[in-house]
């Protein structure tokens, strides 16, 4: 989108750069509280994908990132900032359960397709309240989709205690899903690979997958993706054109709550096959991440769910290894991702684009602030194809 | 419920509200001046984590509320310079603090005392004690005014006569100096303020700064006086609700009192009553814990009218050529 | 040093990464004169303003104030050296006081309160000295916009501005309020006062400026007593060509009526009416011209029209009533009866800025067959057509994966025009066609709605500048304060009674 500096740089090399300065901050933290930073990372990076072991853990936590990462990218291209990934995720949840558990299914094939719209719905409800308050009431959405997070883990609480436990249970969860709503995992369909008999990474992957191209063909492809990325863009010009910001709004909103429910697939039914308290932990917030640092594009988005996927596997094994570690010491770099690649990102674009500038003989386009070409005649300009 | 017990509501609420509307005098002044702030949640639980700790650490509570303020003036720079120097996106960067806070709280936490992320009580002169105001006890009997002025305005910890205090502090400020003036101006046309030939950076960072000494005092509040000791994610969204009590009391001081006591009135109600009857329907106590999140969005939704924020909100100032 | 010299500028350069806006800049102001600096869009005036106020720094050369150097890393030091600054666009907070906007950066003192008193004094003795009446209570966003430019002009004269300096100031100003101005300005220069006028209006450069400079691509072209030189002699020196300020158009030969519209009447979001009553009629084959000031309704006619707000009234095209008030009212509607609309703001509306060519080429068409297939978007069609587009409308460069924002206004505007036109729509409607465009694009603009009028369209055109409604029109109408204050023909009208009308002043009010 930036023509200041090639694509590969702004796609690639600013996001490395920001992950680096995380990373580094990362470290320095590590060092703070009397460990090695350098101990930390080898324990992180060989645990995450030194093994078929940690490859399979890394690429199950991907799965949810996947999804959580592709519903923050699609409500950023409309502009809608949706941080309630984590309560949609968790009715997603609900969902799936729901489907798994009414029906007598014969076979995963039958009953995957089903979960899918199952979850897909009740996350792409639970984001409808705030998108609808969003655009009738001018309830700023960020607000709103953070407290129907506090909601919705309430309202999980009270059906896992109260409805949906199984009689005579003590346990908040339901009963565990028949085999026909059970997802086989990879050690069941690629026993040639050496994942463990355990590992939680199952089939689900493939549906991340599939969302990915999906979400790309949708965004770039289609009327409704044309008009998402308009509208996110402009909102006069949007109107100007016919594009009806209720409609848009609603409509990534319900998309984007869509796909966040979609986790549950991988979470509920793929791995814990019954529905636990939190199932979603805290992937909503990394999906912020994940579509920042992937710039709002699937394959980006695949990549940094990868990364984010190796970190919380490589933070568990440091939780192991480590004494004192802990989990929160993943918040921590998942933070400072943000960070750097969200609100100080001209810390560092700025920097870079100077250099490319300079290296520049033609003269280019405007800077970012300016909105009409300066000086000179405008038709002389010569601008960067 | 009888008289006594409407004043033990009340005296409640107060010790309820006062985190609440510190934060929400944070919100102010940042708003006022232009600088969304999502991050006052993440301020108020850094402060609460290192007031905790300090003051565990060195038996003073004064000197855990220093670097309480200390712990959440950082992430208020931090914010500042994602927002105004380096323009960033002002959600994003609150965002980001909310959850550096949450994770580095526990980090530390369990660094510094392996107590899976909280930290140990406190007692004694590391917690701040009830102030009997002058004369409480003798004009307690009283009819009516006794146990109004001797259990609900008396007893308290000091930060909640200087969070009351703030309000008309804030107020004064805001409308009577020549620094409220200018804070004004800047969040509503920056432009007005830079060719006026006063620094547009230096009014906001000059309000975050004060957002993150006020943040500072509601998180150590929260730990030292309202609670006896830091446990993971204590702030429980109270800086989002002190958002919405923010739009609700449309950027002002005094509203902003009333606002807070009410939400500080549910929390109160929903401790007192945790599973109610209505009507023979019995109301689930998780409802009862969601309802200051329920009123949150019901009061976005609604009841606020048409609530104009600042116009410079959010934006990073720019010189227009 | 001399020092009947206000201001003297030596050898300023600044350049924006590889664009030169100023180019060793050297200009003479005399104390007590009124002086012209006069300049297309893009010419480096409002650079080289920039750095007078301190916004920029120049990459070299000098500033000297009263004979002395002078250095203006900021605004304050600007202020202290007695330059006030009165901009295109105000910089004033809405709902502030006057007096609080007078005082704001120059209170004096801590608290507001004695800061207030003692600016109030002052404030009445300056509006009184120079006949600036204005409300000192009065809150901004309630006055009208030439008070507010006069709240402004007293903003500078409160920090004793020797040297005012006003960027574009009559743009937004009725022919009357102009002329107040004027007097206003020669009241302050009688008394000593330096004013620095900027503006790209040859008529106020002739009558009150006793200096003009002319720049032309970041150069100084020249500077000549305004006494000694011609509108034609200064335009040919801005533009470095003869200009042609008249358009070659036969007589119109209008058609059946394609527009109607009676009594619309549209309120704003704070219930305020912006639109009391319009009734007019457009035939195919003429242009009907709207004049006014910028604000009197103009922008909320072409927005109902275009579709995207409400009304209520009646709206006729080809004799069909189109739905103003429910959920059809909306630009896809519109589009389908044939209208197409050029908006007054580009860059805000008609085109995405970070969308590359071939994507704003549908841009409010992308539901077109032609530039779909099946469930996907035709990416080539839309390339091809873009590429059609632009040669027939001679758009510069001609690369349709250049992004919007790339191009200079001119080929922005081309390219609405061009997506506009080619749908052979029965109505136009256009907004400030030529803002922000350079002259050779404006000919061209011009002759194409020209084109468009005589295939049988019909064609309603706002414009702020009299000059173009003058040329293009074939019916003039004037908005003043949401109605229509009166209707001429061109041939048998001037500019004089149609700043009357424009100013709200019918032959019926004395």
């Amino acid at each position: 989108m930036n023509d200041a500096m090639p694509k590969w740089a702004d796609i690639v090399l600013i996001p490395l750069i920001n992950l680096a300065l995380a990373l580094f901050v990362s470290g320095l933290v590590v060092a703070l509280i009397g460990k090695n930073p350098f101990e930390a990372l080898y324990i992180l990076v060989s645990g995450s994908v030194g093994s078929a072991y940690g490859w399979g853990y890394t690429l199950f936590y991907a799965t949810n990132f996947i999804f959580t990462g592709l519903s923050v990218a699609v409500a950023f291209h409309a502009r809608l900032f949706n941080i309630g990934g984590e309560g949609q995720a968790a009715l997603g949840g609900l969902g799936v359960a729901l489907v798994a558990l009414s029906i007598d299914w014969p076979h995963w094939a039958l009953a995957l397709p089903v979960a899918v719209i199952g979850g897909m719905v009740f996350g792409a409800l639970w984001a409808a309240v705030p998108a609808y308050l969003q655009v009738r009431r001018g309830s700023h959405i960020v607000i709103t989709t953070i407290m129907f997070n506090y909601i919705a883990a309430a309202l999980m609480v009270y059906l896992l205690a109260n409805v949906l436990k199984v009689p005579g249970s003590a346990s908040p969860e339901t009963a565990r899903f028949i085999e026909g709503a059970r997802l086989p995992n990879a050690a069941d369909i690629l026993p040639w690979v050496g994942f463990s008999r355990s590992t939680p990474l199952n089939v689900s992957f493939l549906v991340a997958v599939l969302a990915c191209i999906g979400v790309y063909f949708l965004i770039w492809r289609t009327r409704l993706g044309y008009e998402i990325r308009a509208f996110g863009h402009s909102e006069p010009a949007a109107l100007y054109a016919g594009i009806s910001p209720v409609r848009i709004t609603m409509l990534a909103m319900l998309i984007s709550g869509g796909l966040s429910g979609l986790m549950a697939i991988n979470a509920v039914m793929g791995e814990a096959e019954r529905l636990v308290l939190d199932p979603v932990q805290g992937a909503g917030f990394v999906g912020i991440a994940v579509a920042l640092m992937g710039r709002s594009h699937p394959l980006g988005v695949f990549i940094a769910a990868l990364l984010f996927g190796a970190l919380y596997q490589g933070g568990a094994e440091l939780t192991f290894e480590m004494n004192g570690m802990t989990r929160e010491m993943i918040l921590v770099i998942q933070a400072l991702v943000i960070l750097f690649t969200g609100a100080l990102d001209n810390m560092v674009r700025s920097p870079v684009e100077r250099m490319f500038l300079s290296r520049r003989r033609q003269p280019s386009a405007p800077l970012p602030t300016t909105p009409m070409t300066p000086g000179g005649h405008p038709d002389d300009a010569k601008v960067e194809p | 419920m009888d008289f006594l017990g409407v004043i033990q509501l009340l005296d409640s609420s107060l010790r309820l509200a006062t985190p609440l509307l510190l934060a929400c005098l944070a919100g102010l002044f940042s708003e006022r001046a232009g600088i969304f702030d999502i991050g006052l949640e993440g301020k108020m639980l850094a402060s609460a984590f290192f007031s905790a700790a300090v003051a565990s650490y060195t038996g003073s509570v004064w000197i855990g509320l220093m670097a309480g303020i200390g712990a959440s003036l950082v992430l208020a720079a931090i914010h500042g310079v994602a927002s105004i120097t380096f323009r960033g996106n002002q959600l994003i960067s609150g965002v980001a603090i909310n959850f550096l806070a949450s994770g580095l709280t526990v980090v530390i936490g369990e660094a510094w005392f392996s107590l899976g992320g909280r930290t140990p009580q406190l007692e004694g002169a590391a917690r701040f004690q009830e102030i009997t105001l002058p004369f409480a006890n003798a004009v307690r009997d009283v009819p009516y005014l006794g146990p109004i002025y001797a259990d609900f305005l008396s007893g308290h910890s000091i930060l909640v006569y200087v969070a009351l205090a703030l309000v008309p502090i804030t107020w004064w400020v805001l409308f009577r100096t020549r620094f409220g003036l200018r804070l004004r101006a800047v969040g509503e046309n920056p432009a007005a303020v830079d060719t006026a030939g006063v620094s547009v950076v230096g009014l906001r960072y000059a309000a975050v700064m004060i957002c993150g000494v006020l943040t500072g005092i509601a998180g150590a509040y929260l730990a030292t006086a309202l609670s006896a000791g830091f446990v993971k994610e204590m702030s429980a969204g109270r800086g989002f609700i002190a958002l919405a009590a923010l739009i609700f009391a449309k950027w002002r001081p005094w509203y902003a009192l009333g606002a807070t006591l009410l939400f500080g009135l549910l929390e109160a109600l929903g401790n007192r009553f945790q599973s109610l009857d209505l009507f023979g329907i019995p109301i689930p106590t998780q409802f009862m814990q969601a309802l200051p999140y329920i009123l949150t969005v019901v009061i976005l939704a609604g009841f606020v009218g048409r609530a104009i924020p600042p116009r410079a909100g959010g934006e990073p100032y720019v010189k227009e050529r | 040093m001399d020092e009947t010299l206000a201001i003297e500028l030596r050898g300023i350069s600044k350049a924006f990464g590889p664009v030169q806006a100023n180019k060793d800049i050297s200009i003479q102001v005399k104390r007590g004169t009124i002086h012209g600096i006069i300049g297309e869009n893009g010419a480096g005036k409002s650079t080289l303003m920039s750095i007078l106020y301190g916004f920029y720094r120049a990459d070299s050369g000098e500033v000297f104030i009263g004979g002395k150097k002078t250095e203006i890393p900021d605004s304050q030091a600007a202020i202290d050296a007695g330059i006030g600054m009165v901009f295109q666009h105000f910089k004033l907070v809405e709902n502030f006081t006057v007096l609080e906007n007078v005082i704001l950066g120059a209170e004096d003192g801590r608290l507001l309160k004695p800061s207030l008193a003692k600016a109030r004094k002052l404030l009445k003795k300056l509006a009184d000295d120079y006949e600036m009446d204005v409300d000192p209570d009065a809150i901004i966003e309630d006055l009208g916009v030439g008070q507010q430019q006069r709240v402004e002009i007293l903003k500078a004269l409160y920090r004793e501005a020797d040297i005012l300096i006003l960027d574009e100031p009559t743009g937004v100003l009725t022919p009357a309020e102009a002329d107040h101005l004027f007097r206003i300005l020669k009241g302050l220069r009688d008394e000593g006062k330096t004013i620095i006028l900027i503006t790209h209006k040859l008529r106020e450069i002739m009558e009150i400026t006793d200096t003009v400079s002319v720049m032309r691509r970041g150069e100084m072209t020249a500077t000549v007593k305004t006494a000694e030189t011609s509108p034609e002699q200064l335009a040919e020196l801005m533009v470095g060509r003869k200009v042609l300020l008249r358009v070659d158009k036969m007589p119109a030969t209008p058609g059946d009526v394609v527009l109607e519209v009676e009594n619309l009447r549209v309120v704003d979001d704070r219930n305020v009416e912006r639109l009391r009553g319009i009734d007019l009629t457009i035939r195919a084959g003429e242009v009907l011209g709207i004049a006014g000031v910028s604000g009197n309704g103009q922008s909320e006619l072409l927005e109902i029209l275009g579709g995207y707000a409400k009304g209520t009234g009646v709206i006729r095209v080809n004799g069909q009533q189109i739905d103003i008030t429910g959920s059809a009212s909306v630009a896809r509607t519109r589009r389908a009866r044939g209208i197409a609309h050029v908006p007054e703001d580009r860059q805000r509306e008609g085109l995405i800025m970070d969308y590359r060519a071939w994507e704003n080429i549908g841009f409010g068409y992308h539901d077109d067959p032609k530039f779909n297939s099946g469930l996907l978007m035709d990416n080539s069609a839309l390339k091809a057509d873009c590429v059609d587009k632009m040669e027939r409308f001679d758009v510069r460069p001609p690369d349709p994966n250049l992004a919007a924002k790339n191009f200079s206004g001119g080929n922005q505007q081309k390219i609405v025009l061009a997506r506009e036109i080619e749908r052979n729509p029965d109505l136009l409607l256009i907004g400030q066609p030529t803002r922000g465009v350079d002259i050779g694009a404006i000919e061209f603009i011009h002759q194409q709605i020209v084109a468009l009028r005589d295939q049988g369209k019909a064609i309603l055109l706002v414009s702020v500048e009299l000059d173009e409604i003058m040329a293009l029109s074939d019916r003039i109408a004037v908005m003043f304060d949401g109605r229509i204050m009166g209707e001429r023909l061109p041939s048998e009208t001037n500019q004089g009674e149609l700043g009357l009308l424009m100013a709200g002043i019918t032959e019926d009010a004395a």
